[in-house]
Protein backbone atom coordinates (compact mmCIF):
# COMPACT_ATOMS: atom_id res chain seq x y z
CA UNK A 1 0.00 0.00 0.00
CA UNK A 2 1.55 3.22 -0.84
CA UNK A 3 0.30 6.38 0.58
CA UNK A 4 1.10 9.47 -1.44
CA UNK A 5 2.30 13.09 -0.06
CA UNK A 6 1.91 16.10 -1.83
CA UNK A 7 3.15 19.20 -0.43
CA UNK A 8 0.46 21.73 -1.03
CA UNK A 9 2.35 24.90 -1.07
CA UNK A 10 1.13 27.61 1.46
CA UNK A 11 -1.50 25.46 2.81
CA UNK A 12 -0.27 21.91 4.05
CA UNK A 13 -0.07 18.50 3.03
CA UNK A 14 -1.63 16.00 1.27
CA UNK A 15 -1.96 12.60 1.88
CA UNK A 16 -3.96 9.64 -0.06
CA UNK A 17 -4.31 6.16 -1.02
CA UNK A 18 -5.68 5.00 -4.65
CA UNK A 19 -8.39 2.09 -3.27
CA UNK A 20 -8.76 -1.17 -4.50
CA UNK A 21 -11.97 -0.03 -6.10
CA UNK A 22 -10.34 3.13 -7.37
CA UNK A 23 -11.29 5.94 -5.16
CA UNK A 24 -9.01 7.87 -3.81
CA UNK A 25 -9.73 8.36 0.11
CA UNK A 26 -7.05 10.66 2.64
CA UNK A 27 -6.31 13.47 4.28
CA UNK A 28 -5.24 17.04 3.72
CA UNK A 29 -3.86 18.69 6.81
CA UNK A 30 -3.85 22.18 7.04
CA UNK A 31 -0.28 24.79 8.82
CA UNK A 32 -2.38 24.89 11.20
CA UNK A 33 -2.82 21.46 11.92
CA UNK A 34 -6.66 21.26 10.58
CA UNK A 35 -7.23 18.16 9.21
CA UNK A 36 -9.98 17.12 6.35
CA UNK A 37 -10.85 13.93 5.17
CA UNK A 38 -11.24 13.62 1.70
CA UNK A 39 -13.24 11.25 -0.93
CA UNK A 40 -12.69 11.50 -4.40
CA UNK A 41 -15.42 11.32 -6.60
CA UNK A 42 -16.42 8.05 -8.60
CA UNK A 43 -16.81 9.69 -12.03
CA UNK A 44 -13.99 12.49 -11.78
CA UNK A 45 -10.94 10.80 -9.78
CA UNK A 46 -9.27 13.92 -9.57
CA UNK A 47 -12.01 16.12 -7.76
CA UNK A 48 -13.53 15.56 -4.35
CA UNK A 49 -16.80 14.05 -3.09
CA UNK A 50 -16.53 15.29 0.01
CA UNK A 51 -13.58 17.03 2.65
CA UNK A 52 -14.95 16.64 6.24
CA UNK A 53 -13.05 18.69 8.63
CA UNK A 54 -12.25 16.10 11.82
CA UNK A 55 -10.85 17.78 15.07
CA UNK A 56 -7.89 15.68 16.14
CA UNK A 57 -10.55 13.76 18.32
CA UNK A 58 -12.57 12.53 15.71
CA UNK A 59 -9.37 12.27 13.10
CA UNK A 60 -7.87 9.54 16.13
CA UNK A 61 -11.33 7.81 16.64
CA UNK A 62 -11.81 7.21 13.25
CA UNK A 63 -8.41 5.88 12.81
CA UNK A 64 -9.11 3.46 15.81
CA UNK A 65 -12.88 2.59 14.46
CA UNK A 66 -10.61 1.48 11.17
CA UNK A 67 -7.93 0.04 12.73
CA UNK A 68 -9.78 -1.58 15.04
CA UNK A 69 -11.41 -3.76 12.04
CA UNK A 70 -8.66 -6.79 11.89
CA UNK A 71 -8.53 -7.20 15.77
CA UNK A 72 -12.24 -7.57 16.25
CA UNK A 73 -12.46 -10.00 13.21
CA UNK A 74 -10.04 -11.98 14.61
CA UNK A 75 -11.69 -11.84 18.10
CA UNK A 76 -15.21 -12.31 16.64
CA UNK A 77 -13.40 -15.95 14.90
CA UNK A 78 -12.11 -17.01 18.40
CA UNK A 79 -15.14 -16.83 20.03
CA UNK A 80 -17.21 -18.31 17.35
CA UNK A 81 -18.10 -21.40 18.99
CA UNK A 82 -18.81 -20.24 22.16
CA UNK A 83 -22.62 -19.11 21.76
CA UNK A 84 -23.28 -15.68 23.67
CA UNK A 85 -19.82 -14.04 23.86
CA UNK A 86 -19.58 -11.48 21.77
CA UNK A 87 -17.06 -8.27 20.97
CA UNK A 88 -18.20 -4.77 20.74
CA UNK A 89 -16.85 -1.77 20.64
CA UNK A 90 -16.67 1.47 22.84
CA UNK A 91 -15.62 4.49 21.92
CA UNK A 92 -14.22 6.77 25.15
CA UNK A 93 -16.35 10.07 24.14
CA UNK A 94 -15.15 13.51 25.32
CA UNK A 95 -18.16 13.90 27.84
CA UNK A 96 -17.70 10.23 29.17
CA UNK A 97 -16.96 10.15 32.89
CA UNK A 98 -13.79 8.36 32.34
CA UNK A 99 -11.72 10.75 30.07
CA UNK A 100 -8.85 11.27 31.91
CA UNK A 101 -9.24 8.31 34.16
CA UNK A 102 -7.98 5.16 34.92
CA UNK A 103 -9.29 1.89 33.82
CA UNK A 104 -9.69 0.03 36.91
CA UNK A 105 -12.12 2.96 38.30
CA UNK A 106 -14.85 1.47 35.67
CA UNK A 107 -14.63 -1.94 37.79
CA UNK A 108 -16.14 -3.73 34.97
CA UNK A 109 -15.18 -7.06 35.31
CA UNK A 110 -16.52 -6.73 38.97
CA UNK A 111 -19.63 -4.75 37.72
CA UNK A 112 -20.41 -6.12 34.00
CA UNK A 113 -18.53 -9.28 33.64
CA UNK A 114 -17.07 -7.74 30.44
CA UNK A 115 -13.65 -7.93 29.77
CA UNK A 116 -11.35 -4.88 28.26
CA UNK A 117 -8.70 -7.19 25.81
CA UNK A 118 -7.20 -3.99 24.01
CA UNK A 119 -7.43 -0.28 23.56
CA UNK A 120 -6.91 1.43 20.64
CA UNK A 121 -5.26 4.76 20.76
CA UNK A 122 -4.28 6.65 17.50
CA UNK A 123 -3.84 3.69 15.44
CA UNK A 124 -1.64 1.46 18.15
CA UNK A 125 -3.16 -0.92 19.66
CA UNK A 126 -2.66 -1.74 23.72
CA UNK A 127 -3.06 -5.64 24.05
CA UNK A 128 -4.90 -6.33 27.59
CA UNK A 129 -4.32 -2.83 29.70
CA UNK A 130 -3.52 -2.83 33.30
CA UNK A 131 -6.37 -1.61 35.29
CA UNK A 132 -3.74 1.41 36.00
CA UNK A 133 -3.87 2.24 32.46
CA UNK A 134 -5.17 5.97 31.94
CA UNK A 135 -8.12 6.36 29.14
CA UNK A 136 -8.66 9.19 26.94
CA UNK A 137 -11.10 11.07 24.79
CA UNK A 138 -11.06 8.91 21.47
CA UNK A 139 -9.74 5.80 22.93
CA UNK A 140 -11.42 2.64 21.32
CA UNK A 141 -11.58 0.00 23.74
CA UNK A 142 -12.28 -3.63 22.78
CA UNK A 143 -14.56 -5.55 24.67
CA UNK A 144 -15.83 -9.31 24.94
CA UNK A 145 -19.08 -10.09 27.12
CA UNK A 146 -22.11 -11.18 26.86
CA UNK A 147 -25.05 -9.19 25.01
CA UNK A 148 -26.36 -7.89 28.70
CA UNK A 149 -22.99 -7.30 29.92
CA UNK A 150 -21.78 -5.30 27.08
CA UNK A 151 -25.09 -3.15 27.24
CA UNK A 152 -24.24 -2.66 30.90
CA UNK A 153 -20.58 -1.75 29.83
CA UNK A 154 -22.02 0.68 27.55
CA UNK A 155 -23.63 2.51 29.97
CA UNK A 156 -21.25 2.19 32.55
CA UNK A 157 -18.80 3.98 29.86
CA UNK A 158 -21.11 6.84 28.57
CA UNK A 159 -23.14 7.81 31.69
CA UNK A 160 -21.05 6.42 34.44
CA UNK B 1 -5.62 71.62 16.01
CA UNK B 2 -7.76 70.04 18.34
CA UNK B 3 -11.04 70.27 15.91
CA UNK B 4 -8.52 68.68 13.08
CA UNK B 5 -7.76 65.86 14.76
CA UNK B 6 -11.21 65.21 15.82
CA UNK B 7 -12.68 65.09 11.92
CA UNK B 8 -9.81 63.25 10.92
CA UNK B 9 -10.84 60.22 13.36
CA UNK B 10 -13.93 61.11 12.23
CA UNK B 11 -13.33 60.71 8.79
CA UNK B 12 -11.33 57.52 9.35
CA UNK B 13 -13.76 56.08 11.82
CA UNK B 14 -16.27 56.45 8.91
CA UNK B 15 -13.91 54.63 6.32
CA UNK B 16 -13.44 51.75 8.37
CA UNK B 17 -17.15 51.61 8.94
CA UNK B 18 -17.99 51.91 5.25
CA UNK B 19 -15.26 49.09 4.38
CA UNK B 20 -16.46 47.14 7.37
CA UNK B 21 -20.03 47.12 5.73
CA UNK B 22 -18.81 46.46 2.48
CA UNK B 23 -16.76 43.60 3.65
CA UNK B 24 -19.56 42.13 5.52
CA UNK B 25 -21.72 42.31 2.21
CA UNK B 26 -19.09 41.09 0.23
CA UNK B 27 -18.80 37.79 2.39
CA UNK B 28 -22.47 37.43 2.12
CA UNK B 29 -22.84 36.96 -1.85
CA UNK B 30 -19.13 35.18 -1.71
CA UNK B 31 -16.95 37.85 -2.80
CA UNK B 32 -13.41 38.98 -2.55
CA UNK B 33 -13.64 42.29 -0.73
CA UNK B 34 -11.08 43.82 -2.93
CA UNK B 35 -13.23 45.25 -5.61
CA UNK B 36 -15.78 46.62 -3.28
CA UNK B 37 -12.80 48.09 -1.03
CA UNK B 38 -11.79 49.99 -4.44
CA UNK B 39 -15.34 51.10 -5.04
CA UNK B 40 -15.45 52.37 -1.51
CA UNK B 41 -12.11 54.58 -2.54
CA UNK B 42 -13.40 55.55 -6.25
CA UNK B 43 -16.50 56.88 -4.30
CA UNK B 44 -14.97 59.15 -2.17
CA UNK B 45 -11.91 61.41 -2.71
CA UNK B 46 -11.03 62.90 -5.92
CA UNK B 47 -13.75 63.26 -8.51
CA UNK B 48 -15.69 61.04 -6.23
CA UNK B 49 -19.41 62.14 -4.22
CA UNK B 50 -17.70 63.13 -1.02
CA UNK B 51 -14.02 64.72 -0.45
CA UNK B 52 -12.00 64.11 2.29
CA UNK B 53 -9.44 66.46 4.17
CA UNK B 54 -6.66 65.65 6.54
CA UNK B 55 -6.40 61.81 5.78
CA UNK B 56 -3.48 61.99 3.14
CA UNK B 57 -0.59 62.14 5.74
CA UNK B 58 -1.93 59.04 7.61
CA UNK B 59 -3.44 57.03 4.78
CA UNK B 60 -0.31 57.42 2.61
CA UNK B 61 1.73 55.74 5.22
CA UNK B 62 -0.32 53.75 6.33
CA UNK B 63 -1.22 51.95 2.67
CA UNK B 64 2.55 52.06 2.50
CA UNK B 65 2.54 50.00 5.30
CA UNK B 66 -0.09 48.12 3.92
CA UNK B 67 1.79 46.90 0.61
CA UNK B 68 4.80 45.51 2.80
CA UNK B 69 2.32 43.77 5.12
CA UNK B 70 0.74 42.09 1.79
CA UNK B 71 4.28 41.46 0.79
CA UNK B 72 5.76 40.23 4.18
CA UNK B 73 3.13 37.72 4.62
CA UNK B 74 2.89 35.94 0.88
CA UNK B 75 6.51 35.42 2.25
CA UNK B 76 5.86 34.21 5.20
CA UNK B 77 2.97 32.13 3.35
CA UNK B 78 5.75 29.41 1.29
CA UNK B 79 8.98 28.32 2.83
CA UNK B 80 12.43 28.14 0.96
CA UNK B 81 12.21 24.39 0.23
CA UNK B 82 8.49 24.74 -1.43
CA UNK B 83 9.76 27.53 -3.68
CA UNK B 84 12.85 25.80 -4.86
CA UNK B 85 10.57 22.63 -5.05
CA UNK B 86 7.92 24.93 -6.95
CA UNK B 87 10.69 26.77 -9.25
CA UNK B 88 11.91 23.49 -10.18
CA UNK B 89 8.26 21.20 -10.68
CA UNK B 90 6.33 24.25 -12.39
CA UNK B 91 8.93 26.45 -14.27
CA UNK B 92 7.88 25.06 -17.85
CA UNK B 93 4.22 26.16 -16.74
CA UNK B 94 5.62 29.49 -15.04
CA UNK B 95 7.18 30.89 -17.83
CA UNK B 96 3.95 29.96 -20.15
CA UNK B 97 2.27 31.58 -18.00
CA UNK B 98 4.16 34.75 -18.50
CA UNK B 99 4.53 34.69 -21.94
CA UNK B 100 0.54 34.63 -22.04
CA UNK B 101 -0.56 37.13 -19.19
CA UNK B 102 2.03 39.28 -19.56
CA UNK B 103 2.41 40.41 -22.89
CA UNK B 104 -1.75 40.92 -23.71
CA UNK B 105 -0.86 43.88 -21.30
CA UNK B 106 2.07 45.16 -22.57
CA UNK B 107 0.67 44.51 -25.63
CA UNK B 108 -2.62 46.92 -24.93
CA UNK B 109 -0.31 49.65 -22.85
CA UNK B 110 2.11 50.21 -26.14
CA UNK B 111 -1.19 50.06 -28.47
CA UNK B 112 -2.16 52.78 -26.38
CA UNK B 113 1.11 55.12 -26.79
CA UNK B 114 1.72 54.27 -22.87
CA UNK B 115 5.50 53.42 -23.54
CA UNK B 116 7.82 50.66 -22.49
CA UNK B 117 7.38 51.75 -18.52
CA UNK B 118 3.42 51.49 -18.80
CA UNK B 119 3.96 48.51 -21.30
CA UNK B 120 5.94 46.88 -17.79
CA UNK B 121 3.28 48.29 -15.32
CA UNK B 122 0.19 46.90 -17.28
CA UNK B 123 1.87 43.44 -18.00
CA UNK B 124 2.66 43.05 -14.17
CA UNK B 125 -0.90 44.07 -13.55
CA UNK B 126 -2.52 41.55 -16.07
CA UNK B 127 0.32 38.80 -15.64
CA UNK B 128 -0.04 38.39 -11.45
CA UNK B 129 -3.05 36.14 -10.47
CA UNK B 130 -4.63 36.78 -6.33
CA UNK B 131 -2.70 34.10 -4.74
CA UNK B 132 -5.17 35.41 -1.60
CA UNK B 133 -8.27 35.51 -3.73
CA UNK B 134 -6.98 32.12 -5.15
CA UNK B 135 -6.55 30.22 -1.70
CA UNK B 136 -9.68 31.46 -0.40
CA UNK B 137 -11.89 29.97 -3.45
CA UNK B 138 -9.69 26.63 -3.10
CA UNK B 139 -10.95 26.46 0.17
CA UNK B 140 -14.19 27.26 0.08
CA UNK B 141 -15.29 25.11 -2.66
CA UNK B 142 -13.60 22.22 -0.81
CA UNK B 143 -11.00 21.83 -3.41
CA UNK B 144 -7.85 21.24 -1.18
CA UNK B 145 -8.02 17.51 -1.76
CA UNK B 146 -8.38 17.79 -5.68
CA UNK B 147 -5.39 16.83 -7.94
CA UNK B 148 -5.07 19.83 -9.79
CA UNK B 149 -4.70 22.29 -6.21
CA UNK B 150 -0.67 21.46 -5.85
CA UNK B 151 -0.99 22.64 -9.58
CA UNK B 152 -2.57 25.79 -9.24
CA UNK B 153 -0.38 26.25 -5.80
CA UNK B 154 2.82 25.79 -7.67
CA UNK B 155 2.23 28.07 -10.38
CA UNK B 156 1.20 30.86 -7.42
CA UNK B 157 4.93 30.13 -5.99
CA UNK B 158 6.20 30.75 -9.33
CA UNK B 159 4.66 34.17 -9.55
CA UNK B 160 5.55 34.92 -6.37
CA UNK B 161 9.09 34.49 -7.09
CA UNK B 162 8.64 35.73 -9.87
CA UNK B 163 7.22 39.35 -8.40
CA UNK B 164 10.65 39.06 -6.48
CA UNK B 165 12.57 40.15 -9.50
CA UNK B 166 9.85 41.92 -11.13
CA UNK B 167 9.21 44.52 -8.40
CA UNK B 168 13.02 45.67 -8.41
CA UNK B 169 12.93 46.14 -12.23
CA UNK B 170 10.00 47.56 -11.59
CA UNK B 171 10.92 50.15 -9.19
CA UNK B 172 14.36 51.14 -10.99
CA UNK B 173 12.43 51.65 -14.24
CA UNK B 174 10.02 53.66 -12.90
CA UNK B 175 12.83 55.87 -11.16
CA UNK B 176 13.52 57.00 -14.89
CA UNK B 177 16.56 54.76 -14.92
CA UNK B 178 18.23 53.89 -17.88
CA UNK B 179 17.97 50.72 -19.76
CA UNK B 180 21.48 49.79 -18.54
CA UNK B 181 20.32 50.60 -14.67
CA UNK B 182 17.37 48.42 -15.50
CA UNK B 183 19.67 45.35 -16.53
CA UNK B 184 21.81 46.21 -13.59
CA UNK B 185 18.65 46.25 -11.39
CA UNK B 186 17.73 43.08 -12.43
CA UNK B 187 21.19 41.62 -11.82
CA UNK B 188 20.91 42.84 -8.15
CA UNK B 189 17.50 41.60 -7.50
CA UNK B 190 18.59 38.06 -9.03
CA UNK B 191 21.84 38.24 -6.76
CA UNK B 192 19.79 39.48 -3.48
CA UNK B 193 16.34 36.63 -4.39
CA UNK B 194 19.42 33.64 -4.32
CA UNK B 195 21.62 34.71 -1.77
CA UNK B 196 18.13 34.78 0.29
CA UNK B 197 17.18 32.15 -0.83
CA UNK B 198 19.79 30.27 0.17
CA UNK B 199 20.79 31.72 3.74
CA UNK B 200 16.46 30.68 4.44
CA UNK B 201 17.36 27.01 3.31
CA UNK B 202 20.78 26.59 5.17
CA UNK B 203 19.98 29.13 8.13
CA UNK B 204 16.09 29.62 8.13
CA UNK B 205 15.83 28.23 11.62
CA UNK B 206 18.55 30.77 12.95
CA UNK B 207 16.80 33.41 11.15
CA UNK B 208 13.37 32.16 13.17
CA UNK B 209 15.10 32.05 16.17
CA UNK B 210 16.32 35.70 16.14
CA UNK B 211 12.63 36.95 15.39
CA UNK B 212 10.78 34.32 17.47
CA UNK B 213 9.29 34.77 20.67
CA UNK B 214 6.98 33.00 23.30
CA UNK B 215 5.52 36.86 24.49
CA UNK B 216 3.13 37.89 21.65
CA UNK B 217 3.48 41.47 22.15
CA UNK B 218 7.49 41.16 21.72
CA UNK B 219 7.11 38.78 18.57
CA UNK B 220 4.69 41.13 16.73
CA UNK B 221 7.05 44.36 17.77
CA UNK B 222 9.54 42.48 16.31
CA UNK B 223 8.25 41.12 13.51
CA UNK B 224 6.55 44.44 12.47
CA UNK B 225 10.30 46.48 13.49
CA UNK B 226 11.97 43.78 11.44
CA UNK B 227 9.73 44.51 8.07
CA UNK B 228 9.88 48.02 7.96
CA UNK B 229 13.68 47.99 8.61
CA UNK B 230 14.56 45.63 5.59
CA UNK B 231 11.75 47.17 3.16
CA UNK B 232 13.44 51.16 4.48
CA UNK B 233 16.42 49.72 3.36
CA UNK B 234 15.50 48.26 0.58
CA UNK B 235 13.84 51.10 -0.58
CA UNK B 236 16.91 53.48 0.24
CA UNK B 237 18.62 51.27 -2.12
CA UNK B 238 16.15 50.96 -4.61
CA UNK B 239 15.76 47.52 -4.59
CA UNK B 240 11.62 48.10 -3.46
CA UNK B 241 10.51 48.19 -0.14
CA UNK B 242 8.02 45.59 -1.22
CA UNK B 243 10.61 43.22 -1.99
CA UNK B 244 12.11 43.81 1.13
CA UNK B 245 9.25 42.67 3.37
CA UNK B 246 8.82 39.29 1.00
CA UNK B 247 12.34 37.86 1.34
CA UNK B 248 12.13 38.68 5.07
CA UNK B 249 9.39 36.72 4.93
CA UNK B 250 11.07 33.89 3.14
CA UNK B 251 13.70 34.00 5.46
CA UNK B 252 11.18 33.37 8.48
CA UNK B 253 10.23 29.36 8.16
CA UNK B 254 8.38 26.62 10.13
CA UNK B 255 6.23 27.22 13.37
CA UNK B 256 7.43 30.98 13.64
CA UNK B 257 6.11 31.77 10.62
CA UNK B 258 2.69 29.91 11.14
CA UNK B 259 2.30 32.43 14.30
CA UNK B 260 3.76 35.19 12.29
CA UNK B 261 1.23 34.88 9.85
CA UNK B 262 -1.62 34.31 12.42
CA UNK B 263 -0.57 37.30 14.50
CA UNK B 264 -0.08 39.66 11.22
CA UNK B 265 -3.46 38.73 9.42
CA UNK B 266 -5.22 41.13 11.23
CA UNK B 267 -3.11 43.75 10.45
CA UNK B 268 -2.57 43.09 7.24
CA UNK B 269 -6.12 42.95 6.50
CA UNK B 270 -6.67 46.39 8.06
CA UNK B 271 -3.33 48.15 6.40
CA UNK B 272 -4.22 46.76 3.19
CA UNK B 273 -8.04 47.48 3.25
CA UNK B 274 -6.54 51.00 3.70
CA UNK B 275 -4.42 50.87 0.52
CA UNK B 276 -7.23 50.04 -1.83
CA UNK B 277 -8.98 52.73 -0.57
CA UNK B 278 -6.04 55.07 -1.03
CA UNK B 279 -5.67 53.80 -4.46
CA UNK B 280 -9.55 54.06 -5.37
CA UNK B 281 -9.43 57.45 -3.94
CA UNK B 282 -6.25 58.65 -5.70
CA UNK B 283 -8.53 57.42 -8.87
CA UNK B 284 -10.84 59.59 -10.17
CA UNK B 285 -14.31 57.53 -11.36
CA UNK B 286 -14.66 60.21 -14.73
CA UNK B 287 -11.18 58.71 -15.78
CA UNK B 288 -13.03 55.15 -15.97
CA UNK B 289 -15.57 55.19 -18.58
CA UNK B 290 -12.98 56.01 -21.11
CA UNK B 291 -11.11 52.82 -20.79
CA UNK B 292 -13.79 50.76 -19.69
CA UNK B 293 -14.03 49.21 -23.68
CA UNK B 294 -9.73 47.94 -23.19
CA UNK B 295 -10.51 46.59 -19.51
CA UNK B 296 -13.38 44.12 -20.86
CA UNK B 297 -11.33 43.65 -23.46
CA UNK B 298 -8.18 43.05 -21.73
CA UNK B 299 -10.12 40.82 -18.87
CA UNK B 300 -11.52 38.31 -21.85
CA UNK B 301 -8.26 37.66 -23.23
CA UNK B 302 -6.26 37.53 -19.83
CA UNK B 303 -9.07 35.03 -18.89
CA UNK B 304 -8.35 32.75 -21.30
CA UNK B 305 -5.06 32.89 -21.32
CA UNK B 306 -5.19 32.01 -18.11
CA UNK B 307 -7.53 29.22 -18.52
CA UNK B 308 -5.39 28.04 -20.97
CA UNK B 309 -1.89 28.19 -18.47
CA UNK B 310 -3.90 26.04 -15.85
CA UNK B 311 -5.32 23.76 -18.39
CA UNK B 312 -1.70 23.08 -20.04
CA UNK B 313 -0.39 22.58 -16.46
CA UNK B 314 -2.63 20.18 -15.01
CA UNK B 315 -2.62 18.12 -18.18
CA UNK B 316 1.09 18.05 -17.38
CA UNK B 317 0.12 16.75 -14.43
CA UNK B 318 -1.78 13.70 -15.98
CA UNK B 319 -5.16 15.88 -14.25
CA UNK B 320 -8.35 14.90 -16.72
CA UNK B 321 -10.73 17.94 -18.27
CA UNK B 322 -12.80 18.88 -15.77
CA UNK B 323 -10.03 19.18 -13.66
CA UNK B 324 -8.08 20.99 -16.22
CA UNK B 325 -10.47 23.29 -16.67
CA UNK B 326 -10.70 23.95 -12.61
CA UNK B 327 -7.30 24.49 -12.61
CA UNK B 328 -7.76 27.27 -15.38
CA UNK B 329 -10.53 29.09 -14.31
CA UNK B 330 -9.43 29.14 -10.46
CA UNK B 331 -5.94 30.96 -11.83
CA UNK B 332 -8.02 34.08 -13.46
CA UNK B 333 -8.54 36.25 -10.56
CA UNK B 334 -6.06 38.97 -9.88
CA UNK B 335 -6.17 41.15 -7.13
CA UNK B 336 -4.21 42.71 -4.36
CA UNK B 337 -1.02 42.33 -6.43
CA UNK B 338 -1.98 43.71 -9.39
CA UNK B 339 -3.29 46.91 -7.78
CA UNK B 340 0.36 46.97 -5.51
CA UNK B 341 2.16 46.94 -9.08
CA UNK B 342 -0.34 49.58 -10.32
CA UNK B 343 -0.03 51.50 -6.75
CA UNK B 344 4.08 51.47 -6.94
CA UNK B 345 3.38 53.45 -10.46
CA UNK B 346 1.10 55.97 -9.49
CA UNK B 347 3.26 56.74 -6.73
CA UNK B 348 6.10 57.05 -8.59
CA UNK B 349 3.86 59.95 -11.32
CA UNK B 350 5.88 57.76 -13.79
CA UNK B 351 2.31 56.96 -15.62
CA UNK B 352 -0.43 58.61 -16.96
CA UNK B 353 -3.88 58.85 -14.98
CA UNK B 354 -5.42 56.30 -18.05
CA UNK B 355 -3.24 53.57 -17.02
CA UNK B 356 -4.45 53.91 -13.33
CA UNK B 357 -8.05 53.74 -14.27
CA UNK B 358 -7.24 50.76 -17.08
CA UNK B 359 -5.93 49.17 -14.02
CA UNK B 360 -8.54 49.77 -11.50
CA UNK B 361 -11.37 48.77 -13.81
CA UNK B 362 -9.56 45.58 -15.14
CA UNK B 363 -9.02 44.46 -11.54
CA UNK B 364 -12.14 45.03 -10.54
CA UNK B 365 -14.02 43.08 -13.21
CA UNK B 366 -10.87 40.11 -12.66
CA UNK B 367 -11.47 39.85 -9.06
CA UNK B 368 -15.15 39.59 -9.76
CA UNK B 369 -14.64 37.21 -12.63
CA UNK B 370 -12.55 34.98 -11.08
CA UNK B 371 -14.52 33.67 -7.99
CA UNK B 372 -17.39 32.98 -10.03
CA UNK B 373 -15.22 31.30 -13.04
CA UNK B 374 -13.78 28.83 -10.49
CA UNK B 375 -17.17 28.01 -9.62
CA UNK B 376 -18.86 27.60 -12.87
CA UNK B 377 -16.11 26.06 -14.90
CA UNK B 378 -16.74 22.47 -13.94
CA UNK B 379 -20.74 22.35 -14.58
CA UNK B 380 -19.58 24.71 -18.19
CA UNK B 381 -17.25 21.60 -18.34
CA UNK B 382 -19.54 18.81 -17.94
CA UNK B 383 -22.22 20.43 -20.43
CA UNK B 384 -19.18 20.58 -23.13
CA UNK B 385 -18.37 17.00 -22.23
CA UNK B 386 -21.81 16.19 -22.56
CA UNK B 387 -21.33 14.40 -19.03
CA UNK B 388 -23.95 14.47 -16.52
CA UNK B 389 -22.57 14.46 -12.71
CA UNK B 390 -23.10 10.49 -11.40
CA UNK B 391 -24.37 9.90 -7.99
CA UNK B 392 -21.34 9.33 -6.05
Amino acid sequence: MKVEETPLPGIGVRKDIVTASGRRIGTVTQRGGETELIVSRADDPDACLASIPLTAEEASALGNLLGSHEIVAQLTEDHRDLPGVNTRQFLIDVDSPYDGRKLGDTKMRTRTSVSLVAVLRRGQVQASPTPDFTLAAGDLLVAVGTSEGLDAAAEILSGG
Amino acid sequence: MENHSALVLIELGAVFLGLGILGRLAGRIGLSPIPLYLIGGLFFGQGGFVELDGLEEFSEIASEIGVILLLLLLGLEYTAGELVTGLKQSWMAGVLDILLNFLPGAIVALMLGWGGVGALVLGGVTYISSSGIIAKVLTDLGRLGNRETPVILSLLVFEDLAMAIYLPILTTVLAGVSFAGGLQAVGVSLVVVTIVLVIALRFGRTVSAIVDSKDREVFLLTLIGGALLVAGFAAAMQVSAAVGAFLLGIAISGATATNATRLLEPLRDLFAAIFFVVFGLNTDPATIPPVLGYALLLAAITAATKVATGWWAAKRQGVGKLGRARAGAALIARGEFSIVIAGLAVASGAITDELAALATAYVLLMAVLGPVAARLAEPAMRLVLRMTPQPA
